[in-house]
């Protein structure tokens, strides 16, 4: 008798399970909280401040979509992940998406079964050497010693690169960016390899960055972007419009300084209102709010202001827009329009 | 005259599976069993189903296609051009690596710390009991970090040793470079090689390597049939004759003669470019991994000794001393091997805790089998479960085979009975 029960009960766990599979949004909405994945730690992309707080490039977007979505730009549980862990994160349900400098790849998007929603950084891959090497060029490596993020694409790349130009390296493999960092300072290393945006993050954390340099091949394409999992239609659209709306927020100037004035005082340009909202139903469309890119922008502000916060030219990572400029400037960054 | 009366005839009941003792046990194993295995079953069911839904269904194709990535450490050859199933074969020789060396160090360090424990010097035993204690409390995964930072933080890199002002030198007349990088030790070299014996899997054996070990295991065996002659005389005579001389002759003679025909001679290394070129590199990551596992398990096979050997009565002790040997002969002859029958089951145990363990290898960046399958294949391809399974079924075939090889030395050494 005892035992019809318990089987009885873990057939019905057993078809709780099987329903887990769709309605991210939903499943948020009820949770209150976005789960968003993470670096363990990229000074400019995330990385927790002084109080503990997560900061940087990529967290800022968790918090747009969590502000988006609920209203509420702290409601983000992050978790870190590392190059191996974050795509098992994704893919198990642990997490509702990833930002973690990750490159959109054929692969990664169809046979790994997640769908990546859009670009937030253009990047390359390069390497950074210390200048007392002596080192100008990638092709001057033959023979170094080479500290690589193990589970990366980097690690493919590097392998193509030393392959195209017929000369020798040895890989050490690490598991975090700190260990990298460790290693590459020790002189176990004599470069580390990584994404440029990467490279000059972590640079900007050493003792003195001026004793090293980032070389100037860049080795591959590295678009790092959002992505979710694979056949959830509608949680992808939210993640990429939230990531489109701040993108077109920068391009027709709405900030988070002007953004309450602009919803207030409804502007001339149509695509404005249609993105903020007051007019239109683009946002229950969405499932969401009708102010919800409003919320998102007003999380840290649009793309630009994000850009310049936390890695920008006026940090110590100081970075370029480079690539990721608006479209009107020569850039790639092109959000396509709402309406 | 009585009656015999037949015993009252019992039906069976369906309720005497529960309430009668004859037949309860087997209703409850029976029922626990089916419950078991339809758990079992629903897992992989709902596993199955789920994959399926993910679009992912269970599949090894993988394996066969090119792995794309680099391997530091290679026992055997491979490019990033060859197979994930390649990719994981040298992973596995790095695992396999580890642990042999992991265990013969730690038996080595284990038994001699083991009976330096119950020595009579104060100093001695006291030193052996703090290595014990703190070795065997710290967790191993701590152990290896630390190995690894010490290496990377307080040895020279390969700068150090370039220019006129070098601040570090290599030793033993430029033979041996230590540096934060690996151990550059110098290698043996062929000049009339025998060439390699292709087997089958692209894997190839040396055949110098296979003629050295060939005439070792000649040499061995005439020596041990030297010591069965000489163990005869004394029986027969009871004087031992001196044969030392004799045993290492037949030993090393051939082994000269081969090697000078094979044309040996060291590959020293030396620093070109960034690194050091030639000999053999150990790698601080096989160092950090081998020496943490090593110093940790040695820790607990310690206790194993020392438990062996306080197994066996004081008065077999006492026996040898009144017989006239002397306390090392005691130790070898007398209490050693009767210890072995209490030590060998404890330690298989500990040699499967070292092999598994070496899994922790990816900490320091190790390329053993959890880092190359269980790692940038499973990341790259994304095929977790498959992975994890493979990983699964290696180590399962490795401890059964290092347990069954231990078994069979434990059924050798043990009493006797008659």
């Amino acid at each position: 008798m005892k035992y019809s029960v318990f089987l009885g009960a873990l057939t019905g766990a057993g078809l709780a399970a099987g329903a887990v599979a769709a309605g991210t949004l939903d499943d948020v909405k009820a949770r209150g909280k976005v789960n968003c994945g993470t670096n363990t730690g990229l000074v400019g992309f995330a990385a927790p401040d002084a109080n503990g707080e997560w900061q940087g490039f990529d967290v800022a977007l968790c918090r747009a979509v969590a502000a988006a979505v609920l209203g509420d730009h702290s409601a983000v549980e992050f978790v870190s992940t590392t190059g191996r862990t974050r795509f098992t994160a994704l893919a198990s349900g642990e997490i509702d998406l990833l930002v973690r400098n990750t490159t959109w790849t054929f692969t990664r998007d169809v046979d790994l079964k997640f769908t990546f929603v859009g670009v937030n950084y253009y990047d390359g891959q390069g390497f950074m050497v210390p200048k007392s090497l002596g080192v100008t060029s990638a092709k001057e490596l033959d023979g170094a010693t080479i500290c690589i993020q193990t589970g990366t694409t980097t690690e493919l790349n590097l392998a193509d690169f030393f392959r195209t130009n017929n000369i020798s390296y040895e890989p050490v493999p690490i598991e975090t960016n700190a260990e990298g960092q460790q290693q590459y300072l020790a002189g176990a290393c004599d470069a580390y390899t990584t994404d440029i945006s990467g490279l000059a993050a972590t640079r900007a954390t050493f003792e003195d960055p001026t004793a090293h340099v980032i070389l100037p091949e860049i080795v591959s394409k590295e678009p790092l972007g959002p992505l979710v999992r694979h056949g959830d239609d509608e949680w992808a659209d939210v993640v990429r419009w939230t990531l489109f709306a701040l993108i077109a927020a920068e391009e027709y100037g709405v900030t988070s300084a002007n953004i309450d004035e602009l919803v207030a005082n409804p502007a001339s340009n149509p695509e404005i209102s249609r993105l903020l909202g007051t007019e239109g139903d683009l946002g229950p469309m969405l499932g969401l709010s009708v102010d919800w890119a409003v919320k998102a922008i007003k999380a840290g502000g649009n793309y630009g202001e994000l850009f310049e916060k936390f890695i920008g030219q006026n940090t110590p990572i100081g970075l370029p827009r480079g690539l990721n400029a608006q479209w009107t400037d020569g850039g790639l960054l092109y959000a396509p329009p709402f309406r | 005259m009585t009656m015999m009366t037949a015993p009252p005839k019992q039906t069976f009941r369906v309720g005497m599976l529960i309430h009668d003792t004859r037949y309860r046990s087997l209703t409850i194993q029976i029922v626990v069993l089916s419950a078991a295995m339809l758990m079992a079953a629903w897992l992989i069911n709902n596993t199955i189903q789920n994959l399926a839904v993910l679009g992912k269904p269970i599949s090894f194709g993988f394996l066969s296609s090119a792995a794309q990535y680099d391997i530091n450490q290679m026992l055997v050859s491979y490019t990033n051009q060859d197979t994930h199933l390649r990719a994981a074969f040298v992973g596995l020789l790095n695992t396999l690596l580890v642990a042999v060396l992991g265990c013969a160090l730690a038996t080595v360090l284990g038994v001699l710390i083991g009976v330096l424990r119950l020595s009579k010097n104060w100093l001695v035993a006291r030193l052996m009991t703090a290595y014990v204690e703190i070795f065997r409390n710290v967790p191993v995964l701590l152990w290896i970090v630390f190995a690894m930072a010490i290496l990377i933080e307080t040895l020279p890199t390969p700068r150090d040793f370039r220019g006129e002002e070098a601040t570090a030198s290599m030793l033993l007349g430029d033979s041996i470079a230590i540096t934060n990088r690996g151990v550059y030790i110098p290698e043996p070299l062929f000049s009339r090689s025998l060439g390699d014996l292709p087997l089958p899997g692209a894997v190839a054996i040396s055949l110098d390597l296979v003629a050295i070990l060939a005439l070792l295991a000649g040499g061995l065996a005439a020596s041990a049939a030297i010591r069965r002659r000489a163990e005869r005389i004394q029986n027969a005579t009871g004087k031992r004759p001196a044969t030392w001389h004799l045993r290492l002759g037949v030993i090393v003679l051939p082994q000269a003669a081969l090697l000078a025909a094979l044309g040996f001679h060291l590959g020293y290394p030396e620093l070109r470019g960034f690194n050091f070129q030639g000999g053999i590199h150990l790698r601080n990551s096989l160092l950090a991994l081998w020496l943490a596992l090593s110093f940790y398990t040695a820790a607990f096979i310690a206790e194993i000794v020392r438990a062996g050997i306080l197994a066996i009565d004081r008065g077999q002790t006492e026996a040898a001393a009144a017989l006239g040997l002397r306390p090392g002969r005691i130790m070898r002859l007398v209490i050693l091997p009767q210890a072995l029958r209490v030590i060998i089951p404890p330690l298989i145990s500990q040699y499967l805790n070292l092999t598994k363990n070496s899994s922790l290898a990816i900490a320091v960046g190790y390329m053993d089998i959890t880092g190359t399958l269980g790692g940038i294949t499973l990341n790259q391809t994304g095929r977790e479960l498959e992975c994890v399974l493979l990983l699964m079924l290696v180590y399962l075939a490795i401890s059964l085979i290092i347990s069954a090889v231990m078994n069979w030395y434990n059924a050798r050494v043990r009493l006797v009975e008659r």
